[in-house]
């Protein structure tokens, strides 16, 4: 197998556990675009176009409640905030592509694309090929994205809540984030991170998701800058 | 304002948010002190996302015996510091969520 579809292959694998949990969310976000008032295309499109899981049920939400449009796409672009910083985090590790790469990545780079892959590549380090495992990751997701919106659209929520497989992301991300708190900087970014998060939690549009990343992440960075000032890399 | 239009200034302005640092960060160098903060943009995320939903119950803090998802969480965190393995983590945080729903 090619160096590409090795990578590519890794991508869409280490997307499954991730899956379990989108499913269902999908298949939910479709039921109440529904319910809300949008037709079953607009419903269907706004998975492609704005492809963005917690940004689409929150528009969702805005329709019923005949929110004015502006304030729409303004929640929109404050709630997806926090793709900057995936995108800053990937960054390194993709600078050396071609624009319509990076385009394609770019649109791709969801938190459950970004998690997989964030993980892998600081395990592998910049590697030629890369780039393929997003591709693999992002791709895995999209498709489910799609096929879960649509079963919602025509079946309605056919999965009942009491099963919780909603608790399958959270529990995927445990499985990414721990073998990653290799020293005490890291561990004090998750727990300042986290704490921060239950805080700050009842502030709108995911703001507190993005303050507790900020706060996490100075706090690795300061206690990493005083134990070898020169950095490590 | 037509919801077709909302869906695509809210997807650009998604997408352009997702492009904007991969692109330009290829353009300009990226400095050491970020370069070093970024490393730790996974641990804080993953676990910003985490914690509300094992500690908070309709957002209020909830530490108890019967709070079933902090301690399946829990039993997740042990299962993948010991197996470093994403599906079998995650199947192992969902069967003990469904034995403590299901038999207390």
């Amino acid at each position: 197998m090619s160096e590409q579809s090795k990578n590519f292959w890794a991508g869409a694998r280490a997307e499954i556990p991730l899956l379990i949990g989108v499913f269902p969310f999908g298949m939910i976000y479709g039921a109440l675009a529904l319910n809300a008032g949008l037709s079953a295309s607009a419903a269907q499109s706004m998975s492609s176009i704005v492809f963005a899981g917690s940004a689409q049920f929150i528009t969702t939400e805005l329709v019923h409640q005949l929110t004015p449009g502006p304030v729409i796409v303004l929640t929109i672009a404050v709630v997806n905030l926090r793709h900057m910083l995936y995108s800053a985090s990937l960054a390194p590790y993709l600078a050396s592509l071609s624009t319509r790469w990076k385009v394609l990545l770019g649109y791709l780079l969801t938190d459950e694309a970004y998690a997989p892959t964030a993980i892998h590549y600081e395990k592998e380090g910049i590697t030629p090929w890369g780039h393929w495992f997003l591709l693999g990751a992002g791709l895995a997701l999209w498709t489910n994205w799609q096929i879960s919106t649509g079963l919602g659209i025509f079946l309605g929520t056919a999965i009942p809540e009491s099963w919780s497989l909603d608790f399958a992301l959270p529990l995927t991300f445990i499985a990414m984030v721990v073998p990653v708190l290799k020293n005490r900087p890291a561990i004090a970014a998750a727990i300042s991170a986290g704490v921060v998060a239950l805080v700050a939690y009842s502030l709108p549009y995911k703001l507190g998701l993005i303050l507790a990343a900020l706060v996490g992440i100075t706090v690795g960075t300061v206690l990493e800058g005083r134990k070898s000032p020169k950095g490590t890399l | 304002m037509n919801i077709w239009l909302v869906m695509l200034l809210g997807g650009l302005i998604t997408f352009g948010m997702r492009f904007s640092l991969i692109y330009l960060f290829g353009r300009f160098q990226i400095p050491e002190t970020m370069r070093r903060a970024l490393h730790y943009v996974p641990p804080a995320v993953l676990s910003a996302i985490v914690f509300p939903e094992l500690f908070l119950h309709d957002g209020a803090l909830h530490l108890a015996l019967d709070n079933y998802r902090l301690l399946a969480g829990v039993i997740a965190v042990l299962v993948a510091w010991f197996s470093k393995n994403t599906l079998i983590t995650t199947i192992a945080g969902m069967i003990t969520l469904f034995l403590l729903q299901f038999f207390l």
